[in-house]
């Protein structure tokens, strides 16, 4: 097994007065981002009255209440004390998840289109994003880096920014970590449903809007349904949740319009399976736990 | 046929507004809700609604407003001429209104967002618990938009309270154009010199044109970031931190130049460093806050938060009493 790894204790920010801030680390990690998990399952099956809000985020998490009913004093207290309870993952812990199919078309006309008005706003206004990315990141090719955000998934670590945007962490081990940095200053126009990337995190954006992130691709497929009115919204209106292992597939012009074409009609549905994901298994085997993830999505 | 208002102008941005849609937050969607929660939830009391109902909320240019049936309405908030037929009526009170007669406005002369409560409250379908516009998206409010002329509003049924309720004069907000704002210094502020922090709570901000219902930015200084060797996963801008959520009232500093204060119809996390937050009494005023106007903000800790949050509550009861 590897050896756990050693987090510094969490920071605690009153938010004003309705909010606490948790910043369980500086750095993005996967032991980072189950600890916040756990503690925020933790408190959410608490169902505390005066608890509006918990809201698990990459390596942090963020909780809004209303101090009439609860005194933030005892608030902190009490996550604190919960922050005592999972030092270390518990043997044996995992992840009730999803892993999920998630069309794109990467280098698409949309995404390029817009990244190319905003060339002012980005640190090398000569090339594009993606060559940009693929250089930074020391690949051959725009292809091969490319075939490496599409190859192995990502885990889904926090929803936020706008309604059902989810920033997802490649299950890759360190060193294979792609990072590029964030707009020097966001774009007014992101199309709907673009993918990109910002720092270590991927994104696909709901709908068309600012963003900062580097443009990458599009998903063929929605992550907000506002209306409901697809299947696989039933529940809820947006698609991804914390926890979810998406991958985000290349495919061609042909798929991509045939997909576009099901969404249109309402007949789509996302290909995915339940599993069961150990963080211990993944940190000790990345590549072993991924080829099984993959499997089990494409049996 | 049942009762409705007719929107005869939708004045420059105006919108179905309630207390908001909490809880959702997790999945990255904001409360919304009414800007200036105060003067919001006394025009529900001034018509006799529950303080939740929903009510429109206006910015800069009211609408004008036909009504079908009778009615009781009250304006609060930011001060603007209000006519009923083209006949003066005062704000923070009730006034009858029949079939036929129509509300209209001219140009605020102080704050930024009139509210117009209706008795009966705005009856437009809820969205996830909540009748407040979300425009970034499109959801909740009249068809997740702004009013436009010849819009249709449905009514619930109206109350049978009587006109000419008044808020005292001593509980009726006032709104300069200079204003001090409470907050919470933290979250990410040691990413801030200490110079740049003292600049941050000592610079005049001036509201820039970018202020709307997700936020305000502002301009006035500059601040320098604390060198370092930037965390794994933040990207490699100085402002740049692994992506967190924001608290409402956060503020943000992209750049380090324009402080940006998140408000309503926040974006609900991101990358960018956070260096304190509104307590929500102030929230308020970034809601009758307009472009051009000057912030300074004042570092407060949690117990005179909570103290400017009770003596808010205690304000509210009088209104309520007084107006019972």
């Amino acid at each position: 097994m590897s050896q756990p790894v050693q987090l510094p204790p969490a920071r605690y920010e009153h938010g004003g007065d309705e909010f606490i801030f948790v910043e369980i680390a500086e750095e993005m990690s996967m032991e980072a981002n189950i600890k916040a998990t756990l503690i925020t399952q933790e408190l959410e099956s608490r169902q505390m009255s005066g608890l509006v809000d918990i809201c698990p985020s990459n390596a942090s998490y963020l909780v809004r209440f209303d101090p009439d009913v609860i005194p933030p004093a005892d608030l902190m207290a009490l996550l604190k004390d919960l922050e005592g309870r999972f030092q270390e993952v518990p043997e044996g812990f995992t992840l009730q998840t999803r892993v999920v199919d998630v069309p794109v078309l990467y280098n698409d006309p949309w995404t390029h289109e817009a990244m190319m008005r905003f060339r002012d706003r980005h640190q090398d206004p000569e090339s594009t994003d993606l060559e940009y990315g693929a250089r930074t990141n020391g690949f051959d090719s725009v292809e091969a880096f490319i075939e490496h955000l599409a190859g192995n998934p990502w885990i889904v670590t926090m929803l936020g920014f706008v309604p059902g945007l989810p920033f997802c962490y490649q299950l890759e081990p360190r060193e294979r970590q792609v990072q590029v940095p964030k707009y020097v200053r966001p774009r007014t126009f992101t199309p709907e449903r673009a993918f990109g990337i910002g720092g270590a995190f991927s994104v696909v954006y709901p709908v068309q809007g600012a963003g900062g992130y580097q443009l990458y691709g599009m998903s063929a497929t929605p992550v907000l349904n506002v209306r409901q009115d697809h299947p696989d919204f039933a529940h809820s209106i947006v698609f991804p949740g914390a926890g979810d292992i998406l991958r985000y597939r290349s495919v061609d012009r042909t798929e991509f319009d045939d997909t576009r074409r099901e969404v249109e009609a309402g007949t789509f549905r996302y290909r995915q399976h339940d599993v069961e994901f150990s963080p211990a298994a993944f940190l000790d085997d990345p590549q072993g736990v991924n080829d099984r993830l993959l499997e089990v999505l494409y049996r | 046929m049942s009762a409705q208002v007719r929107v005869v102008s939708g004045g420059l941005s105006t919108t179905v507004q309630d207390l908001g849609r909490t809880g959702r937050y997790a999945i990255g969607m904001p409360p919304s809700g009414a800007m200036d929660q105060y003067s919001f939830r006394v025009a529900n009391l001034l018509v006799g609604n529950p303080e939740g109902a929903a009510a429109l909320e206006a910015t800069y240019i009211g609408p004008s407003l036909e009504f079908t049936d009778d009615r009781l309405v009250a304006v609060t908030g930011g001060d603007a001429a209000v006519t009923l037929n083209g006949e003066p009526i005062p704000m923070w009170s009730s006034t009858q209104v029949r079939s036929g007669d129509v509300l209209a406005f001219g140009m605020i002369t102080s704050g930024a967002r009139p509210y117009i409560a209706v008795s009966g409250g705005i009856a437009v379908p809820e969205y996830l618990g909540s009748r407040s516009t979300y425009t970034l998206i499109g959801l909740g409010g009249h068809e997740g938009r702004t009013l436009a002329d010849g819009d249709v509003l449905p009514l619930g049924d109206g109350s049978t309270g009587e006109a000419g309720a008044v808020v005292p004069d001593e509980l009726v907000p006032q709104f300069p154009s200079d204003i001090d704002v409470r907050a919470v210094v933290g979250l990410c502020s040691y990413r801030l010199t200490e110079a740049a922090l003292e600049s941050f709570l000592s610079t005049p901000w001036r509201i820039t044109k970018d202020a709307d219902r997700v936020g305000y930015r502002l301009r006035g200084g500059t601040l320098d970031f604390v060198e370092r060797e930037q965390p794994f996963g933040a990207g490699s801008d100085p402002a740049n931190v692994v992506d967190l959520g924001y608290p409402l009232g956060s503020i943000q500093v992209p750049g380090g130049d324009e402080p940006i204060v998140l408000l309503g119809d926040a974006v609900t996390g991101g990358g960018y460093v956070t260096i304190a937050t509104v307590i929500s009494v102030d929230r308020d005023l970034f809601g009758q806050a307009k472009t051009g106007d000057t912030i300074r903000f004042r570092d407060v800790g949690i117990d005179e938060a909570l103290a400017a949050r009770a003596d808010r509550n205690r304000r509210l009861d009088r209104i309520r009493s007084a107006l019972a």
